[in-house]
């Protein structure tokens, strides 16, 4: 089990500017499959995924990747991590932006083309970062994540302020860094780009409510696409945090998290 | 350490400035035009520029290596690229003095060109030899560079780090030699500053510009040159791969 999952996490506890993100969460996430990680926005999206890549503070519990404690240095040259928004030099060519990564990460020259080609950013390689649209900026934040050979990519959001083209697109690559083995981690709030992953994981609040894949996600809310769903178990789940409701799975899972930490 | 990605990282901090050709200028030309200024100021009072200009060498590439590199590293936290970094096997020290040699190299010209406009065009007079003028400019910028990476970890946004300036800069200036002979100064301020690393370094330039040789020009030298390092060191301290 240790060996199959990319990640396993348990009781993972983080607090940020005094608030408690999480408290008690454990998870795991499987090696060569998309795993799509989905909750209304500031449920502790990016912070999870911080906690992946190893440059989130934790306050308890373990985070393993890859069968090595996260963020060590051995993972750093099979770890990508894509930041949510444009974490790229703006003052540099797209070209210089990749170059200078491929270089860090000892990736071939050849990589550069490569992810360019991959992104769909080859008429602009020698602009620079500041003179592209929002969507292209953010292509080439998402490019640097594909230099090198990594066996776990995180992706924050990649495919914010994407046309609908360009997304099929993307959504393509990474089935097609799945195919090849790679573990792509992706977090979004677009619904329907949720059924193009293998998992989900669904986050409120700092809690996972659902880990499950598309199809049982639609069965099990008895709904046909992925909004309505996700906006059922969101609502069931706020059902039930109210103690006159009774006892549900969940409400229960959540008591078992508490108890674990004390 | 790792030699190479910090040339690389060096190289690419070059990239970014030569496509801001304004600030190249500015950064290689500023000095110089103030150096004349103040040579025009005493134009007619014989020895007063000589006595001077030296000290004013010292403080250029001080005060701007600590403006760019405060705030182009604080540019650096802010826009998420240093928290990518910190995933790749980027070390902390290739970073920092993959910085500090790039704002090695523009301190090199900066002081080739400044040094140059001082005595061919101004006129400085200058007993010592040429190069240990230049040396101590760079010096200077590496202590300027030293202390604005350290500043921009203290700093939230770029409007603090400007603020860092006065704060650090100033009293170093004022009790540094250059207004008043340190040892004319009132006592408290005459140990005080003893511990101000731009004190040596205006001492340096004086040793220099005086004719002086050995541990009187070396001595004080390596005194910042140790500010330099320990700011490095603190920098690096300040650098988490982990942050809330």
């Amino acid at each position: 089990m240790m060996n199959n999952s990319a990640v396993d996490i348990t009781r993972l506890r983080v607090d940020r500017g005094g608030t408690r993100v999480f408290d008690g969460v454990d998870l795991t996430i499987p090696r060569g499959q998309i795993t799509g990680l989905l909750g209304p926005s500031g449920c502790g999206k990016t912070t999870l995924m911080r906690a992946i890549v190893g440059v989130q503070k934790i306050s308890a519990g373990e985070v393993t990747v890859l069968g090595q404690p996260g963020g060590s240095r051995q993972l750093r040259h099979r770890v990508a991590y894509g930041t949510q928004g444009a974490a790229v030099y703006g003052d540099l060519s797209v070209r210089q932006n990749l170059a200078y990564f491929a270089a860090l990460l000892k990736a071939p020259k050849a990589d550069v083309d490569r992810v360019i080609a991959e992104v769909g950013l080859g008429p602009q390689a020698g602009q620079l970062v500041d003179s592209l649209s929002g969507g292209q900026a953010s292509r080439v934040s998402l490019a640097m994540a594909l230099i090198g050979s990594p066996e776990l990519v995180v992706l924050d959001e990649p495919t914010v302020g994407l046309d609908p083209v360009l997304r099929v697109e993307l959504w393509e690559l990474f089935r097609g860094l799945a195919d090849r083995g790679v573990t792509m981690l992706v977090s979004s709030h677009v619904m329907d780009e949720a059924l193009r992953c293998d998992r989900l994981l669904l986050l409120r609040e700092g809690r996972i409510i659902a880990d499950t894949t598309p199809a049982a996600l639609l069965d099990d809310t008895g709904t046909a696409d992925p909004e309505a769903a996700f906006l059922a178990l969101i609502e069931r789940d706020r059902a039930a945090e109210r103690p006159e409701d009774g006892p549900t799975r969940r409400s229960r899972r959540e008591t078992r998290g508490h108890g674990g930490q004390r | 350490m790792n030699g190479r990605r910090m040339l690389t990282t060096a190289g690419r901090v070059l990239a970014q400035l030569r496509h801001d050709p304004r600030s190249i200028a500015l950064m290689l030309v500023a000095p110089s035009l103030l150096v004349g200024l103040f040579a025009w100021l005493f134009s007619d009072q014989e020895g007063v520029f000589d006595r001077f200009g030296g000290a004013i060498l010292a403080l250029f590439p001080f005060i701007v290596m600590f403006l760019i590199t405060s705030i182009t590293t604080l540019r650096e936290r802010r826009s998420g690229t240093l928290e990518r970094l910190m995933t790749t096997p980027l070390e902390k020290a290739d970073f920092i003095l993959g910085y500090a040699l790039a704002f090695g190299v523009m301190a090199l010209l900066q002081a080739v060109i400044t040094v140059s406009f001082a005595v061919g065009v101004c006129g400085l007079d200058v007993e010592g030899p040429l190069w240990q003028l230049g040396l101590v400019a760079i010096v200077d910028a590496l202590l300027g560079t030293a202390l604005g990476l350290l500043a921009s970890a203290f700093a939230q946004t770029e409007f603090q780090a400007v603020q860092f300036m006065p704060l650090l800069v100033f009293p170093q200036i004022i009790l540094g030699g250059l207004f008043m002979p340190r040892d004319q100064m009132p006592d408290v301020l005459y140990a005080i500053s003893d511990w101000l690393p731009l004190s040596y370094a205006i001492d340096t330039i004086n040793a220099v510009t005086a004719g002086e040789e050995g541990w009187d020009v070396f001595g004080p030298l390596l005194i910042v040159v140790a500010f330099a390092v320990g700011a490095l060191v603190l920098a690096s301290l300040t650098l988490r791969r982990r942050t809330r």
